[in-house]
């Protein structure tokens, strides 16, 4: 299980990724030494999985961000799997979330404006297959998104 | 806004998979000197494109069990009401994201809890209780993977 120091190391890495394993072990209360092993445990157990840049798709010309939310038609057997695959296909598509509740799938979609917006969603959103139903939400701000867990 | 290469875009998928790379192993990975390599990673974080990086943690290892996207609609509208939701919604620890949204719902949330039973009590207490909220629909997590986009 995890103890006090590996929330505390966990903490503060959230809230700083770039932090060298020294100076996560001063803000935690412990040594270099003993932050990297503490960290190299994490790592081993799979707790933390790692480190990823974030691009700013804005500063590459995106700014159009879609949120799309779908129902597939589950009289298919193989609905979520094939339409998984198809989506999997589509370069501007960022993000493929399932779930249980009144959309089965959420796909984000990024674009350069909304010309480019509809040209995606025309020839190949909708010709993603077992599509029952789909809803889109824009993008006007994002207020908040670190992901980090309230630990 | 500056034009990506592949070079650019090989260096941008290899931190995407894994941030903690060093200058030295991506250059011997896309066959690119040291030097150059770290001055393109340099030029990308200095147009805004490379904006730092994120801890992947597993949330479920770490005792919270479940991630639910909320929808939420405003019951009032008006600039105040809209100010006072943003503040009080982005102050609540276990709302990971939030988006203002056109379409069907005004906000988009993505919370974490340990069990439906936490959850039930941020809704309840936390969410329900936001000022000026309306309708709320949610949906729960099952699975979710990030693609690599217009790379």
């Amino acid at each position: 299980m995890l103890d006090d120091l590996d929330r505390r190391l966990l903490r503060q890495l959230q809230a700083e990724p770039t932090l060298t394993a020294a100076e996560l072990g001063q803000r935690a209360g412990v040594s270099a030494l003993k932050a990297t092993r503490r960290l190299g445990r994490l790592l081993e157990r799979g707790i933390l999985k790692g480190q990823h840049a974030v691009i700013d798709w804005r500063a590459l010309g995106y700014v159009v961000a879609v949120s799309l939310r779908i129902t597939l038609d589950k009289t298919h057997a193989r609905a979520f799997d094939e339409f998984l695959d198809a989506a999997r296909g589509i370069a501007e598509v960022t993000e493929i979330q399932t779930f249980l509740g009144r959309v089965d799938v959420r796909l984000c979609v990024i674009a350069r404006d909304m010309a480019h917006y509809q040209q995606i969603y025309r020839n190949q959103i909708l010709a993603l297959p077992h599509m029952a139903d789909i809803e889109a939400l824009m993008t006007v701000a994002t207020l908040r998104d670190d992901e980090s867990l309230p630990l | 806004m500056i034009d990506l290469d592949d070079i650019d875009r090989a260096i941008l998928r290899a931190l995407v998979r894994d941030a903690t790379q060093t200058a030295v192993a991506i250059s011997g990975r896309i066959g690119l000197s040291q030097p150059a390599t770290w001055r393109r990673i340099k030029r990308l974080r200095d147009a805004g494109i490379l904006v730092g990086q994120r801890v992947s943690l597993d949330a479920a290892k770490l005792g919270f069990g479940v991630t639910v996207f909320l929808g939420i609609k405003l019951a009032t509208k008006g600039r105040v009401s809209l100010d006072d939701f943003e503040r009080a919604v982005t102050a609540i620890p276990e709302v990971q994201l939030v988006e203002h949204v056109l379409g069907l719902y005004d906000y988009r949330l993505r919370v974490v809890a340990r069990d439906l039973a936490d959850f039930e009590r941020v809704l309840r207490r936390r969410v329900m209780t936001l000022p000026g909220v309306g309708d709320v629909e949610a949906n729960v997590l099952l699975s979710e993977e990030r693609r690599p986009g217009p790379l």
